[in-house]
């Protein structure tokens, strides 16, 4: 976005809101914007860092006032948003690939303190080789360790999830930190139709940031983080789980409110369901990916195919309720990751792993199919997705319940001696 | 089936190495008589601070399965022996991992030994460790605490002594003579052999009754449960000007600093170099000494310009912590009395304390 247009667009969006066309980094920017987010931490990496770019010029243009803090490395850029969310300030960070990687430590402890910070991560792929391209497992790194994770399809669901995500993570039966994934290049550098709202809808749907009596401050003595032995760390597990299971409430009714406030949102705050009613196959992935394939579903279904999508949007806390329900009566699903996780059951990715327990306790049970598609940045098209679809249905008709994992769209063939040598006992 | 376990109480950094030595080649000795044995070093110990209290034990079980119990503890059970590395330990112990001060006796097994390395009699002993419920018996090896340091084998046979202690009090964890065969296919065997020989016959045995020896005053920390919590790991601050009454420190202390306040020059040094703010500010500007808290560094022995005028005294000869200005303010003179008859118990100031 250039000077001139973000101009326009913080003068339009003080009065009402207006319509954009801006990229997902920028569309985070703006939300910032209007969260009024006191400080901001940075270290640039791509494509994350386009979010960078887009606050420093609305911090110089006096579009937004907060502290911007560019720091020598991700792991004091997360310290410095861990701290200033510990001193009563509303935080942001972010990162890509092995940026995020670097400042794990400080990550870890972000949520092990509570501390409502949000992230942008712009999915990359991790090095080596140096790559720009997307791949989920930079965010999913953190999905054991108290993260709230969830990720974007558009540039307006960006927007919208980062004033959801500060509601949430705020909240005091949450004080977690959430991190929104976001595509690289499909999301991240390309300019979507976006609604940027005023800011009294904003102020109406997202209270101040109140740390309570956990604020670190001289008037209020506390010390954080000491040195915990094995007399209370488990205890300290237990309020960050007993947090994350509060999570699905605090998820659905800021959801609900926030449907009320700006007047569009989604129905189900968990997942993003296209064409499920009378599904008999399904596909599910997470992010960009979903917009291919919800064309791909309309393909197929005006081909006579009764076949719908699921984007799971919160990956953390994982819709297990939601994928149940919705996989119910289903036949074969096919579950596409673009991440992997080498050497996990069946060789799958981590969405994988994840939906296959969440149907385990199911009375009766879809054959489901892992892929592993787009990594890198790859592109994952349509003819993609129908591929995929047919690897689905051709296993379920055979009845394969123990599928292999299919690499979509690697060159080189499927079968061979040097891949499947655990052929008969994977 | 059984396991017993000795504990070798020990003063961190110092007498790791010495507690190390015990505790193996006692599981050494175990396995010439087919029993099974392995070490527990506590590990919220580590990292060991100078002269903090620490524990490493000798696990030795008659079968695997009871060995196997005992080594996913940090406090193995069954408590056999506490071996006391140093006599003042018996003044109650305080991991920097714990919380409180815990009596030298708390985890000993009903009938179990106490060994103390002193030259105190049981009764100067007594005064200091808690009654327990039973009767155990305290076994006084005579000599003094070994020092050494983290890369050093202080070989001065204190390690072997104490096994030929511990075969003697133990009947029949591990025999005299397993140790002495153990010892054997070392260097310097004869001389092992001997000095397992001088620590099984100089150890002195003393039955304590049930309800004899000082006051128990240990309360164990009340441990939240998660809904008691604070969360995010929070917790309320020492204030400004109070000391933390969950961590005491004083426990870690081998000698305390005493000070001539008649040759204060109110410098203020000691004050300042302090690590653990342990001195007060009295009224007149001398710095009377918060002994709850200290945990004898030396640094203000170090520190002070003024010879003799902070000494540290060897803390076998004090009793109780309580600060010593409010003597000095009642009658100079007495103070002075009282000053040279600790010195002269202890022998003199500890020389060069403090100085690696």
């Amino acid at each position: 976005m250039t000077t001139m247009e973000t101009r326009a667009a913080g003068t339009a969006a003080a009065a009402a809101g207006s319509e954009e066309i801006i990229t997902g980094c920028d569309a985070v920017a703006q939300a910032l914007r209007l969260a009024d987010v006191d400080v901001l931490a940075g270290y640039p990496i791509r494509p994350y860092d386009s979010v960078m770019t887009a606050v420093s010029k609305m911090i110089a243009n006096g579009q937004m006032d907060a502290e911007f803090i560019v720091a020598e490395s991700e792991h004091s850029q997360f310290e410095i948003g861990k701290h200033a969310s510990l001193v009563g300030a509303r935080a942001f960070i972010g990162s890509s690939g092995v940026g995020w990687m670097y400042g794990m430590e400080a990550l870890v402890v972000t949520s092990s303190l509570r501390l409502p910070v949000i992230a942008l991560v712009g999915n990359r792929a991790l090095d080596d080789p140096g790559a720009f391209g997307v791949e989920h497992n930079d965010a999913l790194m953190v999905r054991d360790t108290g993260w709230l994770l969830y990720w974007v399809e558009s540039a307006q669901e960006a927007l919208d999830t980062t004033l959801l995500a500060y509601r949430v993570a705020e909240d005091k039966r949450v004080m977690l930190p959430c991190a929104l994934s976001m595509d690289g290049a499909f999301l991240t550098h390309s300019q979507h139709i976006v609604q940027v709202p005023g800011p009294a809808p904003v102020a109406e749907f997202l209270p101040p940031y109140d740390l309570g009596d956990r604020r670190f401050h001289p008037d209020n003595p506390v010390s954080i983080a000491p040195q915990f032995n094995e007399d209370w760390v488990m205890e300290a597990r237990r309020q960050a789980d007993a947090a994350m299971r509060r999570a699905r409430g605090v998820i659905a009714e800021a959801t609900a409110d926030f449907r009320r406030v700006f007047g569009r949102g989604p129905d189900d705050p968990f997942v993003d369901t296209y064409r499920m009613e009378d599904a008999e196959y399904a596909l599910i992935g997470m992010g960009t990916v979903g917009l291919v394939g919800k064309v791909a579903v309309d393909r197929m279904r005006a081909a006579g195919r009764r076949v719908g999508f699921v984007r799971v949007k919160w990956f953390r806390p994982f819709p297990r309720p939601e994928l149940r329900a919705l996989l119910r009566g289903v036949k074969g699903v096919g579950i596409v990751d673009r991440d992997y996780s080498f050497g996990s059951n069946a060789h799958g990715g981590v969405l994988y792993t994840e939906v296959a327990a969440a149907l385990y306790p199911e009375p009766t049970r879809p054959v489901i199919v892992p892929f592993i598609a787009g990594l890198g940045g790859r592109e994952v098209s349509v003819e993609n997705i129908e591929e995929m679809t047919d690897i689905t249905e051709e296993l379920t008709a055979r009845g394969e319940l123990d599928a292999s994992c299919q690499w979509i769209g690697v060159r080189g063939p499927a079968s061979d001696p040097r891949y499947d040598v655990e052929r008969g006992a994977r | 089936m059984s396991a017993g376990a000795v504990d070798v109480t020990y003063r961190g950094v110092f007498q790791k190495n010495l507690a190390g030595v015990i505790t193996k080649e006692l599981v050494k000795a175990a396995r010439r008589e087919d029993k099974f044995g392995g070490t527990v070093a506590r590990y919220g110990d580590s990292p060991e601070r100078n002269g903090i209290p620490a524990k490493q034990f000798a696990v030795i079980a008659s079968d695997m399965a009871s060995l196997q119990v005992e080594m996913t503890k940090y406090e193995p059970d069954n408590v056999v022996v506490v071996a006391v590395m140093d006599d003042t330990l018996a003044k109650g112990i305080e991991s920097w991992a714990w919380y409180g001060v815990r009596p030298i006796n708390l985890n000993l097994a009903p009938g179990g030994t106490l060994l103390v390395i002193s030259r105190q009699d049981p009764a100067a002993l007594l005064k200091w460790i808690p009654r327990r419920p039973q009767p155990w018996t305290l076994a006084i090896l005579p000599g003094e605490p070994s020092f050494g340091g983290l890369w050093v084998y202080n070989d001065d046979g204190t390690d072997y002594r104490t096994m030929g202690a511990i075969a003697r009090v133990t009947d029949g964890l591990v025999s005299l003579e397993s140790l002495i065969a153990q010892a054997a296919g070392t260097r310097d065997g004869g001389k092992r052999e001997q000095q397992l020989r001088e620590g099984y016959e100089a150890v002195q045995l003393h039955q304590v009754a049930a309800g004899e020896g000082a006051e128990d005053t240990y309360v164990p920390v009340q441990m939240p449960d998660w809904t008691q919590m604070r969360e995010g790991l929070v917790v309320p601050a020492v204030e400004v000007g109070r000391t933390n009454e969950l961590f005491m420190k004083y426990t870690t202390r081998t000698a305390r600093p005493l000070i001539k306040f008649d040759a204060c020059v109110k410098c203020q040094i000691c004050y300042t170099v302090c690590p653990d703010e342990c001195f007060i500010p009295t009224p007149e500007g001398h710095y009377d000494v918060n002994y709850d808290h200290c945990c004898g560094c030396g640094i203000c022995a170090q520190s002070c310009p003024v010879s003799g005028c902070i000494e540290m005294v060897n803390e076998a000869v004090f009793d109780g912590n309580e600060p010593l200005h409010g003597v000095y303010e009642r009658d100079p003179a007495a103070y002075e009395e009282l000053r040279a008859e600790k010195l002269a118990k202890a022998g003199g100031p500890v020389p060069h304390y403090g100085i690696y």
